[in-house]
């Protein structure tokens, strides 16, 4: 199994190098071919190994010696087990369907084989992390997909607002990193090895050991550990406050947002938290931490998609909120119903972010919702699928987000975690805020009136099937996953080897013997329920039978309403705070600290010297080389031999 | 025993002989210069990889040693060998000089061969200071390198260039004179320069301390350490492309390179008396000239700045030793310097590819300023795909070299101290700021205005040095083992110089 984990990760690499330096001269379709061909190996090797998995088969083994370093050995090597088997099929999955989409997509554009090159090394850095068996390359998986990441969201790199938006996306997730570097060095002094196996080996004899940060400040190990790397995931599962970076990522093509903004890379963190869950059982206070920043993230992150007109904002603001309610499920110390939100958001977010792409072909690059409306009649393939991952994301009963959504928040209103009351109002509130913005984006975009334009009304029609064929592959799993997985991840045994299972309660211990039908039937006993119709009506009204309500409902909360199209005012406190503080400092530092007091003052006598010595060089300036160095020569000789005779 | 050898002596000798046959001959035969150079440049690399090849890893002992009496009076000697710390430099060096042969090709028009012969002789030069064992003949080469620098930039340099030439020299020399104090004092104490010797001599801490200061005052300068830091910029805007290359690709490596070989296993207990002052003058680089390099407006002077800031990495895992504690000490001590010592050689790639991308520009709209670019992805793609890349390994992403030596620091440090640590990874935020910040400004945006638009995408020339510098950049990224292979035996007998003491028993400083 070994040579098969290995070639889930180089047939997309070799596909991503030989079309990165050759592209050209292979032309567009070959390029699409290896790229496709690439990562459709990748995928059903994936599945191939998830089955053998599934019988029982598991892996953890280095491939090669990275380097060693104070007696430690740095490895790259792999981990194949449940958690990492899934979600490398997800990710392959989610990765050819979009190869598949960007055909269509990115037909008209010049840059596309650069595009369909980097998709794929996307794909091969997201598998490292994925199916890594130690920090180090988790890690450097982890800055891999940032690094592509950070291309692509510049892909239109003559857009001077794209390539603030990457530069913005990789300074923040660099922040993250930060802590995650810090993290792992805690990791390596404390339990000696980067090793998942052998660092969660060493993990219980940590209980109770307290790290002394100076100043009589004595922190519990792994506590700071699991916070440290914590940052880390924040940064790439942009939580509040380290969000910022990826509502300014729908810069890049709509393609990547599906991929890497919302199904995968994003995830990052909250795969991060679940791998690393055998630390976190034992750091109760940062897994409060993560609850609460979960829950605040799904909540008011949830309430900015209600006032976006960007089609794309909209999703983004969306995604953030449940990459909320995922880390809230691992804070909750409920890591398989993270996971399993994981996986069914991964197929109904990048269903919605591809079919918005659609959308914005057919009105010919226009994201603005303002300027849709009753397009359901002109895009049918689009709307039907587009109404699945809504359902999905609203976690109407039978869909799959239902299954994932409802299970973790009943999991978080279990917990005994502190904190677990407060995120569970948060989460609820926010069922009602996901439908609301939900169902205002379907009734703007498809529903109502036509706003747009004459001319693109008559251009107006349905995308190539290149476009329309992952819209229906993805559209099944986002229906069928949650029906399939539910028992097998929440109730069975799927996880035992890879997740651990809380100290004390446990938050997803009624699910054991539920079965998916049964929770099915379910759910009309849960408020998640009722709060989600609530949304809908809500957008039913609003959006459907009283267009000029909302407007009238802006201007009525002023103040409130200004706020949260800045979205709570982050970006322009970084910009002031971060960026321009940043250039303040630096300049004064340069100025002020370089210039005038070490050159200026210390160097002030010096200087003038030197000033003396030019002029006095002006005269032995005389431009012929062997005389400079025939007088430099016998200058050292000089100093060499006076210094010598001395002593 | 190993047996004697010529090879250190060849590798020495044999630039430093052609740079003179190049300056004889050169302005008869403009065309034989550069190609006399590149044979030359290529021949010693092959020489020095033969080198690496012959060496014998896991050994702290020196080999390839040369020992024949110079100076008999004075117990001075000629005396060169190398061991897994000095290897490294050895091929970097005669690496470099073929990519600043190869960057000068076209480019330096007026006295071509005495270019090239000077950038032999410094080649030479260099070699020597990575192979003496002497500690005067240490210092012959430390100083006859700062010649043809100086004529480098003097000659070659830009407008403000005979300032720049005189503040580098004056800056160095008064440095390197202490130093030379230092060795001299020593010799006549001991009756030996050698320097395998001194490193075994017993000295109370109040001499260590002195001559710890003297050795500080020559390398500080070198590395650059916060606060004498200054010259580096003035002499990189005014140097040529290639003199900008061998300043940061070697030449600051020299300071550090004494650390290893003079203070710290000469004059230990000092060493430990100052390391707080070491570490903190390292973390004041990499944040305070982190947030200088963010203003700069000049691409040549944020390098430079960038090179300070990597440098300190350097510093900083050489003096956490000292701090060290608990069961891993020892251990931590060892990633420390390993990932110091491969951050320079990292260092030597990276900074020497993106000088010659500044070059590459440079070259062809005379304008170093920021501001005078913007958009070349657009009609330079090849180009701003290399200069992306090279930002990233400035930038540390893992994957490239950049990543390797600054990892290991950090996590060396958080052994010390995890506040130390906290404040060399804030680096991580601001190495990635002002590196991307310039590379979002050059490359990408709009196609700035006519100059830019008809700018040509890298010759082949060009793109032959600069995949030249893709290759070891990327390998030694996703396979650092090579290196740290090699050094492994010399980092753990510096370990344990550095931490033993060296004072007289029964006598007082």
């Amino acid at each position: 199994m070994a040579s098969l984990a290995l070639w889930i990760i180089l047939a997309p690499l070799m596909a991503a190098l030989v079309t990165g330096l050759a592209g050209s001269h292979l032309g567009r379709r070959l390029t699409h071919m290896l790229t496709i061909a690439g990562v459709a190996v990748s995928c059903v090797l994936s599945f191939w190994v998830l089955l053998r998995v599934l019988g029982g088969a598991r892996l953890d083994a280095p491939v090669y010696t990275w380097m060693v370093s104070g007696g430690i050995p740095f490895q790259i090597g792999f981990l194949v087990d449940p958690l990492s088997a899934l979600l490398a099929l997800v990710v392959t999955f989610v990765s050819l369907a979009v190869h598949i989409y960007s055909i269509g997509y990115m037909a008209d554009d010049p840059g596309d084989i650069r595009f369909f090159s980097y998709i794929s090394l996307f794909t091969f850095a997201m598998l490292l992390l994925v199916l890594a068996n130690n920090f180090l390359q988790l890690f450097i998986g982890w800055e891999g997909v940032g690094l592509v990441s950070y291309l692509l969201i510049g892909f239109w790199f003559e857009k001077p607002t794209a390539t603030a938006a990457a530069l913005k996306a990789f300074l923040v997730n660099r922040i993250g990193d930060l802590g995650f570097i810090l993290g792992i060095a805690m990791v390596l002094h404390y339990t000696g090895s980067l090793a998942y196996a052998a660092v969660f080996a060493r993990v219980p004899d940590l209980v109770g050991t307290t790290v002394n940060l100076g100043f009589g400040w004595h922190v519990q190990v792994l506590t700071l550990m699991g916070l440290l790397l914590f940052v880390g995931a924040m940064g790439k599962s942009a939580q509040i406050p380290l969000h910022v970076w990826l509502p300014d990522s729908m810069e890049g093509p709509t393609p990547i947002s599906a991929l890497i903004h919302a199904a995968t890379m994003v995830t990052a963190g909250v795969y991060l938290v679940a791998r690393l869950s055998p630390l976190y059982i034992h750091a109760p206070v940062a897994l409060s931490v993560i609850l609460v920043i979960g829950s605040l993230t799904a909540f008011f992150m949830g309430i900015l998609g209600v006032v976006a007109t960007d089609i794309k904002r909209v999703i983004a603001y969306s995604t953030l909120s449940q990459l909320g309610y995922m880390m809230a499920g691992l804070g909750a110390s409920a890591f398989a119903a993270g996971i399993f939100h994981l996986v069914t958001h991964a197929f109904f977010k990048a269903l919605l972010f591809l079919a918005a792409g659609s959308v914005i072909l057919a009105m010919h690059h226009e994201q603005d919702m303002r300027k849709m409306g009753g397009l359901r009649k002109y895009l049918p393939v689009t709307y039907a699928t587009f109404l699945v991952g809504a359902l999905a994301l609203v976690a109407f009963p039978g869909f799959s987000g239902y299954f994932s959504k409802d299970a973790l928040i009943d999991a978080v209103g279990q917990s005994p975690i502190a904190g677990a009351a407060f995120a569970y109002v948060l989460l609820l509130l926010s069922v009602f805020v996901t439908a609301l913005y939900t169902f205002r984006m379907l009734f703007m975009v498809f529903h109502g009136t036509e706003r747009m334009d004459a001319h693109t009304r008559e251009h107006l029609h349905e995308s190539p099937w290149v476009v329309t064929l992952p819209l229906v592959m993805l559209a099944v799993p986002a229906l069928a996953v949650g029906w399939i997985l539910f028992h097998p991840l929440l109730g069975g045994s799927f996880f035992a080897s890879s997740l651990a299972t809380p100290l004390g309660v446990n938050p997803l211990a009624r699910f054991a013997h539920l079965t998916a039908w049964h929770f099915f039937l379910s759910a009309w006993d849960a408020p998640t329920f009722y709060l989600m119709l609530a949304g809908l009506g809500v957008a039913v009204y609003g959006y459907l039978w009283r267009p000029e309500w909302p407007a009238r409902v802006a201007a009525g909360a002023g103040p409130l309403y200004r706020m949260l199209l800045q979205g709570y005012g982050f970006d322009a406190l970084y910009l002031r705070l971060g960026a321009a503080g940043s250039v303040l400092l630096g300049r004064g530092l340069w100025k002020w600290g370089d210039e005038r007091v070490i050159d200026g003052m210390a160097v002030n006598g010096t200087a003038s010297r030197i000033g003396w010595l030019g002029s006095l060089v002006r005269k032995l300036q005389t431009g012929f080389l062997y005389q400079y160095a025939f007088t430099m020569v016998s200058a050292l000789v000089v100093l060499v031999f006076w210094a010598l005779v001395r002593y | 025993m190993i047996p004697a050898s010529f090879w250190l002596s060849f590798l020495i000798w044999f630039p430093v002989a052609s740079g003179l046959v190049l300056l004889a001959l050169g302005s008869r035969a403009p065309s034989f210069a550069r190609g006399f150079a590149l044979v030359t440049s290529i021949l010693a690399f092959a020489l020095s990889v033969v080198v690496w090849i012959g060496f014998r890893d896991g050994t702290a002992s020196m080999q390839f040693v040369e020992r024949i009496a110079w100076i008999p009076l004075l117990h001075v000697n000629y005396h060169l060998g190398i061991d897994g710390i000095s290897l490294p430099f050895l091929v970097l060096t005669t690496f470099s000089t073929v990519l600043v042969v190869l960057a000068g090709w076209r480019v330096i028009e007026y006295k071509q061969a005495a270019y090239f012969a000077a950038f032999l002789l410094m080649e030479g030069f260099m070699n020597g200071v990575f192979a003496a064992l002497d500690g005067l003949l240490f210092y012959f080469f430390w100083e006859a390198m700062l010649i043809p620098m100086f004529i480098i930039i003097g000659v070659w340099g830009g407008p403000r260039r005979i300032y720049a030439s005189f503040k580098f020299f004056l800056y160095t020399f008064l440095g390197s004179v202490l130093m030379l104090v230092a060795l001299i004092y020593l010799g006549q104490r001991t009756g030996s320069y050698d320097l395998l010797t001194l490193q075994r001599t017993p000295l109370g801490l109040g001499t260590q301390i002195w001559l710890f200061i003297a050795f500080l005052l020559a390398f500080a300068v070198k590395v650059p350490m916060w606060p004498v830091h200054t010259w580096l910029p003035d002499a990189h805007v005014e140097a040529p492309t290639g003199g900008s290359v061998i300043l940061a690709a070697i030449m600051l490596k020299m300071g550090a390179y004494g650390f290893l070989r003079l203070s710290l296993p000469i004059t230990p207990d000092a060493s430990r008396y100052f390391s707080g002052l070491m570490v903190a003058l390292s973390l004041i680089a990499i944040v305070y000239i982190g947030f200088v390099a963010l203003v700069q407006t000049d691409m040549k002077k944020l390098i430079a700045y960038s090179s300070i800031v990597h440098m300190g990495f350097v510093t900083l895992g050489f003096f956490a030793l000292f701090f060290m504690a608990g069961a891993s000490a020892i251990e931590a001590a060892r990633m420390g310097v390993q990932g110091g010592i491969f951050q320079m050689i990292s260092h030597g790639l990276v900074s020497a590819a993106l000088f010659l991308c500044v070059g590459v520009l440079y070259d062809r709209l005379h304008s170093r300023e920021i501001s005078t670019y913007g958009g070349i992805a657009r009609t330079m793609p090849v180009f701003g795909a290399l200069f992306v890349f090279f930002a990233m390994a400035n930038v540390g992403l893992p994957g490239t070299s950049g990543f390797v030596g600054e990892f290991q620091v950090i996590l060396a440090t958080w052994v010390a101290n995890p506040w130390w640590s906290l404040f060399a990874a804030l680096n991580l935020v601001i190495g990635a700021g002002f590196t991307l910040w310039l590379i979002k400004r050059v490359v990408f945006g709009p196609v700035l205005n006519e100059p830019v638009a008809k700018l040509v995408d890298v010759t082949m020339r060009e793109r032959l040095f600069l995949f030249l510098l893709v290759v070891p950049v990327l390998l030694f990224g996703l396979w650092p083992s090579p290196i740290l292979d090699v050094m492994r035996a010399s980092v753990a007998h510096l370990v344990h110089q550095a931490l033993a003491t060296k004072i007289p028993r029964g006598l007082g400083p």
